[in-house]
């Protein structure tokens, strides 16, 4: 499925807005080229390092708790110029959920772009009053004596789950841990799950 | 400057609508206007949003995470089951008792 | 006390109407021009030539029928336009 294509509209304004920003000077063709290459490097594979790393290393998940901002800079990322990036501990009694009501606040710099269903209007609508609801369509039950905290991302910063390791993972390589996570898991619509052929 | 509300702190969402009156561009969710929440931590000092959408001078105010109960926001919902919400300072009132 | 309803439609936290909708899946890749538009607000960003805060007030200020029925990127480039056109930086005619 591709994402929808603009109208000849969209496509005209886009390109006399740039025309006219790049005759006056204002910026270039290859600075838009140079950040659109920059942009897609982004993925979900940072946060999923993270936290594998968190999981096998005490003294990193307590900094990554503490700094998600300095966590993601030993990983070479740097979060100059982005806003400061918080990192919500899931534990068996406590489970996080990340949404941004009013707009699609998401935290691109270790996630990537937010998926379409994160930007759209039931997700944005319905997290908040029905998160156990939202979680069943991805096949997600969270046992009722577990809180469900859903985080809105209303201000300056860009929230990312730490969940809870999986069950049987113990001993397990932070690249083999980092495979089980994705956009989905780190938001908290889905729990990591150590799939059959892997556990054995 | 130290935060005015510590963790833990009971405070009251004010429950004003001004969008209503005008535009204006708000960070502060319609559903948790009037409500009582209590505060996990102050988050830090940022611009406040509320000015920097018109283009203007915007003084730093502490931001909060504060943390309300779900079922007494929509009258539904698992008990136990809660919301963390980030809120500026301005739109927080401490509650007595 | 109950939730009152929102008084404004980009509020959307809990919004009754959606309550039975569905939430897709599904995550297609951006295309060619929502990349564009995407590389183009950050160029903006990082000159100073624009603000977050004032592309989501614009975006917020859309009527509901381009709020919810432009695509994302769609939304994004309207109020990038708009934003530059109150600060002076093009005028209307630069972009009509």
């Amino acid at each position: 499925m591709a994402a929808r294509e603009p109208s000849a509209a969209h496509v005209a304004l886009l390109e006399k807005l740039i025309g006219a920003l790049t005759s006056k000077g204002i910026l270039t063709e290859a600075e838009i080229a140079a950040k659109k290459s920059a942009t897609e490097k982004a993925s979900p594979e940072t946060g999923a390092r993270m936290v594998a790393r968190a999981w096998t290393n005490p003294e990193f998940r307590t900094r990554l708790l503490a700094d998600g901002t300095a966590a993601a800079e030993e990983f070479g990322i740097s979060l100059a110029g982005n806003p400061p990036l918080g990192v919500l501990e899931d534990t068996p009694a406590l489970h996080h959920l990340v949404v941004c009501t009013l707009c699609s606040c998401y935290p691109r710099v270790v996630l990537g772009f937010p998926p379409h269903w994160y930007k759209s209007t039931a997700y944005r609508a319905r997290a908040v009053r029905d998160p156990r609801g939202v979680l069943a369509e991805w096949g997600t039950m969270i046992p009722a004596g577990t809180q469900i905290r859903v985080v809105d991302s209303t201000a300056d910063y860009r929230w990312m789950v730490l969940p809870v390791q999986p069950e049987g993972t113990e001993g397990w390589s932070e690249d083999q841990l980092a495979a089980l996570l994705g956009a989905e898991e780190l938001v908290g619509v889905a729990l990591p799950k150590v799939a059959k052929a892997q556990a054995a | 400057m130290s935060p005015e509300f510590a963790a833990g702190a009971r405070v009251q969402v004010k429950n004003n609508r001004p969008e209503t009156v005008m535009r204006l561009h708000l960070r502060t969710p319609h559903y948790v206007r009037g409500r009582q929440g209590i505060v996990l931590r102050a988050l830090g000092r940022f611009p406040n949003p509320e000015d920097l959408a018109f283009n203007r001078p915007a003084p730093e105010k502490m931001l909060y995470h504060v943390l309300f109960e779900q079922q007494p926001v929509w009258n539904e919902g698992e008990a136990g089951d809660t919301l963390l919400v980030e809120l500026f300072e301005h739109w927080l009132e401490p509650v007595e008792g | 006390m109950d939730t009152a309803p929102s008084p404004t439609h980009h509020d959307l936290g809990g919004n009754p109407k959606y309550r039975c909708t569905a939430v897709e899946p599904e995550n297609p890749a951006l295309n060619d021009f929502d990349k564009r538009v995407d590389a183009l607000r950050v160029v903006l960003r990082e000159k100073g030539l624009i603000t977050t805060d004032e592309q989501r007030l614009k975006i917020e200020s859309l009527p509901p029928e381009e709020y919810f029925g432009l695509s994302y990127y769609e939304k994004w480039l309207k109020a990038m336009a708009a934003v530059l056109v109150s600060r002076g930086i093009v005028s209307w005619e630069d972009v009509s």
